[in-house]
């Protein structure tokens, strides 16, 4: 076993591939947190009335409420008051094309391998790229403009479109909701919104890209996607940031409204700073992602690929309002070294007929610590609700950890949940097997991976796919157990 | 003791005086006294268990507050009749212990081997002081929640079985619970079976009611099976409909021995069982089987603990759980696999069935696991009896009301048969098949 030990040594210095600084001009704020700066952030974004209150709503209760202690991470206390609640490119003018964005930030694009460029239309996916809670570029405006599709940052959306803002923002995730969708919902800088117009079915997949890049600050984007009756969309968000030894926080809000007959697909390939071998850094990712399903037959399917970040805090959940609705829940949390992931789903079963499918696979490998928690809730009017649940865990090392916390409440005879879990390691005899064949230890690991994650990444679009493969690849390297 | 000035504090008041009273009157020796002491001081600390406890979020514990605490601290020498709870052909040691206190009239002790002990635990303290010391307490932990803690501190009576090294008992142990009317309602119980190296033994626990009353019942239950020992408890639970019962089993498993526990909850307005099963050798086998069937306003929690401190451990779990009118179920079932644990092969599996619609379960079956050469696997299913297993049925030409009742009796059955006792499998089946008869006709 020693060569696996060295391969895994091998691995754990192996690089954060998007960890380097773009010299980008930011505006920041100082550090701290009063009512003042949540009156500064909507003063900066020149924002209504509506939204400054409805802010300070969520400030002042998000100061009587205590953070959660209950999900299986550890780690110190937040000091709240040492964040910036507020880092953005620094902007000149208001930009009428692509060739007017600062040079220096098209560099950091093409780092990631993104495409800001709309001449490269082969790659047939819009843009909303967000640095430093910012949103810099909207890609594709023009062409989804045809469709009646909005797809803007979200301090334009609320210039541009107050009325569907105001009816939509928090109708899903309250800002009572929880400390840190609170916290969002009175510090949040910017944003995606996407409204997709009664039968249109968006030709293109839409796509966020976040990056944290200043130091010190924290990031709290706020994701509002409409689904008017009939519509369809696909919906693409990957984030990154850069190696820093302190901890930074990223607290977003995605919220999704499907209505009749509408389908929302939401893919994230997360892949936030994870810290370095020690545990020292990386990114704290407290998210909350709700969608609800609010008309019959209307479906949301969350699919997510965890590899990043020290800490994931996160659970897409689907409401299922609608009659025969149906929610789906695809995960992949990987953690090595010092990660921790607690993350799951909740589906909350209410109409009748409505259906929902989770499938969580965790891999947990070196210290890493990986928790499914979930909630299926089939109320009292939920007749003929369905669930099935799948959780497993793979462990590489024997470091690590793998939970299960699963809450099943059911409160209707007709319905019927299922939930399954298991946990096994990369056997030894499959990895034999590979060899007889000649295949090496290392190919051998990433193909028994990529098998036990292959039901997850079938349901990612095409381009996801292909870097959620590689990422998985790149993270196993040399972890043979 | 620093907690005396916490008597104001409302909910553990009453409590607090009840054991005032008692510590000035029952004579026991110092290390008992500084035990009750300990578990008084821990409760007034902790409290009763609240609703933003982890453990206690489904089990409101206010119905037990709202019962004015008066401990049966001697026995009133009650004799109710014992029929309704003898199992048929059922012959061997038997004690019965009545409002929490040893009846000798009742219990029955045949010739027992060389040095197996089947007493009372206040007659043991005073005979085998030395043996019950090094056990008592010595697994259950005192602080971990408040009705362990409140137990410890009215420690006084409960069964105490002590098997010799090698030792087999071939009959059943029976231990009869029966709480009576009375002027008093906390029954405080707290067994301990030590099982020594190779030896051998069944015990089955029961809990009835010989009167109506609200009583509420709290035991513990301490097990400390040796290596190589073989033990099967099974406890099973009838107490009236208004009763309260909360109990906690904790079993210290060592190298190579076989332990079964089984736990059949039928009784009670509020009934929670905490099985905590600690391997604490390599190459234990352990099973922990529960059927739980309720009706009315009902409410059943079982929270079950496989906690695999060491390699080469195997345990299963199976719990099966009926639930009619406005009942309420909670499973919460744990396989705690501790690092270096390798080679822990640990199954759970949870199925209920509603049959109301306003029954309710909560089910959480966990893992948390720390080794990775382990096999774990859980399965839970909420859900309704299968339609195409009745369609087949029916197809047979069985109406539907029987094919339903069939398959219920079947889902219950297979629980009881693994009970390895052919006594008690005929005496719970009948009453188990009288209760399902009663929650099929609702």
């Amino acid at each position: 076993m020693s060569e696996a030990l060295d391969t895994i040594e091998e691995f754990v210095q192996s690089d954060y591939k998007y960890g380097w600084v773009s010299n980008i001009e930011t505006e920041t704020f100082p550090p701290g947190l009063n009512e003042d700066v949540v009156r500064l952030i909507s003063a900066k974004k020149e924002e209504p009335e509506f939204l400054l209150e409805w802010r300070l709503k969520a400030f002042r209760h998000w100061q009587k409420m205590a953070e959660p202690k209950w999900a299986n991470v550890k780690y110190p206390p937040v000091d709240f008051q040492s964040v910036s609640y507020y880092a953005a490119p620094k902007k000149k003018k208001q930009l009428n094309s692509l060739d007017e964005v600062d040079p220096e930030l098209r560099e950091t694009f093409k780092k990631l391998g993104i495409s800001l460029d709309e001449q490269k239309r082969l790659t047939g996916v819009a843009v909303d790229a967000v640095i430093d809670s910012v949103s810099v570029a909207t890609t594709f405006r023009k062409e989804l403009h045809k469709h009646g599709i909005i797809f803007c940052s979200f301090s334009e959306a609320v210039k541009e479109h107050p009325e569907l803002i105001r009816k939509h923002l928090g109708s899903v995730v309250p800002i009572t909701d929880n400390y840190y969708a609170a916290l969002n919902s009175a510090v949040f800088s910017d944003g995606s919104f996407c409204y997709i117009p009664k039968g249109v079915r968006c030709p293109m997949e839409l796509s966020t890209y976040f990056r944290i890049n200043a130091e010190n600050t924290g990031q709290f984007e706020r994701t509002l996607i409409v689904a008017e009756e009939g519509s369809y969309v696909s919906y693409l968000e990957g984030c990154t940031a850069p190696m820093r030894d302190e901890n930074q926080l990223h607290a977003a809000v995605v919220e999704i409204v499907a209505d009749t007959d509408a389908q929302v697909k939401y893919s994230t390939v997360q892949n936030w700073y994870p810290g370095d071998k020690n545990g020292k850094g990386g990114i704290y990712n407290f998210v909350t992602k709700r969608g609800i399903c609010k008309g019959d037959r209307a479906k949301i399917s969350w699919t997510q690929v965890e590899t990043g970040s020290a800490i994931t805090w996160k659970y897409p959940s689907c409401i299922l309002k609608g009659d025969d609705s149906v929610g789906e829940f695809y995960s992949v949390a990987l953690t090595n070294n010092y990660q921790q992931a607690d993350t799951g789903t909740k589906m909350v079963h209410l109409g009748k007929n409505t259906r929902s499918t989770i499938i969580s696979k965790g891999i947990s490998a070196g210290r890493g610590q990986n928790s499914y928690r979930g909630q299926v809730k089939i109320g009292k009017g939920a007749t003929n609700a369905r669930n099935f649940s799948q959780c497993d865990s793979l462990l590489i090392g024997d470091r690590c950890g793998a939970h299960t916390f699963p809450y099943i409440d059911v409160q209707n005879t007709s319905g019927q949940v299922e939930h399954e879990a298991s946990t096994s390691k990369v056997g030894e005899d499959q990895i034999f097997y590979l060899n007889q064949r000649g295949i090496e230890t290392q190919d051998a690991v990433n193909m028994i991976v990529n098998g036990f994650c292959k039901e997850v990444f079938r349901e990612l679009p095409m381009e996801f796919a292909v870097e959620a493969q590689k990422l998985l690849g790149v993270s196993l390297e040399g972890s043979v157990g | 003791m620093t907690s005396a000035d916490q008597t104001t504090n409302g909910e553990t008041a009453a409590c607090v005086t009840a054991f005032e009273s008692f510590s000035k009157t029952s004579g026991s020796p110092d290390w008992l006294k500084d035990l009750r002491t300990n578990g008084i001081s821990h409760f007034t600390e902790l409290g009763f268990p609240k609703q933003n406890q982890e453990e206690w979020v489904f089990t409101s514990t206010k119905l037990i507050q709202e019962l004015d605490f008066i401990p049966a601290l001697a026995s009133a020498g009650a004799s109710p009749d014992l029929a309704p709870f003898l199992f048929k052909d059922l012959t061997g040691p038997r004690l019965v212990f009545v409002d929490g206190h040893l009846s000798h009239g009742l219990s029955e002790l045949p010739t027992l081997p060389d040095g197996v002990l089947i007493t009372n635990l206040a007659s043991a303290i005073e005979t085998h002081g030395d043996l019950v010391k090094a056990h008592l307490a010595h697994y259950a932990k005192t602080d971990g929640s408040g009705f362990s803690a409140l137990n410890t501190a009215f420690i006084q009576d409960g069964a105490f079985v002590f098997l010799p090294k090698g030792r087999t008992v071939d009959q059943p142990i029976h231990l009869i619970f029966v709480a009576t009317d009375g002027d008093a309602n906390t029954i405080n119980l707290r067994n301990l079976i030590v099982a020594e190296e190779n030896s051998e033994a069944k015990i089955i626990e029961s809990f009835c009611s010989a009167g109506e009353q609200a009583v509420f019942t709290n035991v513990v239950t301490e097990i400390a099976v040796a290596a190589s020992a073989r033990v099967e408890h099974c406890k099973f639970q009838e107490q009236n409909r208004e009763s309260f019962h909360v109990a906690t089993i904790q079993a210290q498993l060592e190298r190579n021995c076989h332990f079964t526990s089984h736990s059949i909850s039928t009784g009670s307005r509020i009934a929670r069982n905490d099985i905590n099963l600690t391997m604490t050798g390599e190459h234990v086998e352990c099973v922990m089987n529960g059927l739980y069937l309720v009706g009315d306003q009902q409410h059943v929690d079982h929270h079950t603990m496989a906690d695999h401190a060491m390699p080469n451990c195997d345990s299963h779990e199976y719990y099966h759980g009926i639930l009619g009118d406005e009942s309420r179920g909670v499973f919460n079932g744990k396989i705690f696999v501790r690092e270096d644990a390798q080679k822990t092969d640990a199954k759970q599996s949870s199925r209920a069935i509603l049959m109301s619609d306003k029954a309710t379960l909560n089910a959480k079956p966990q893992l948390e696991i720390y080794a990775d050469d382990v096999k774990c696997t859980h399965g839970a299913t909420v859900g309704q009896l299968n339609n195409e297993a009745i369609f087949y049925c029916r197809s047979r030409g069985i109406d539907e009301a029987d094919a339903r009742r069939l398959l219920t009796h079947a889902f219950a059955g297979e629980v009881i048969e693994r009970i390895s006792i052919p006594a008690v499998r005929e005496h719970l089946e009948k009453i188990i098949w009288d209760r399902l008869e009663e929650l099929i006709e609702d």
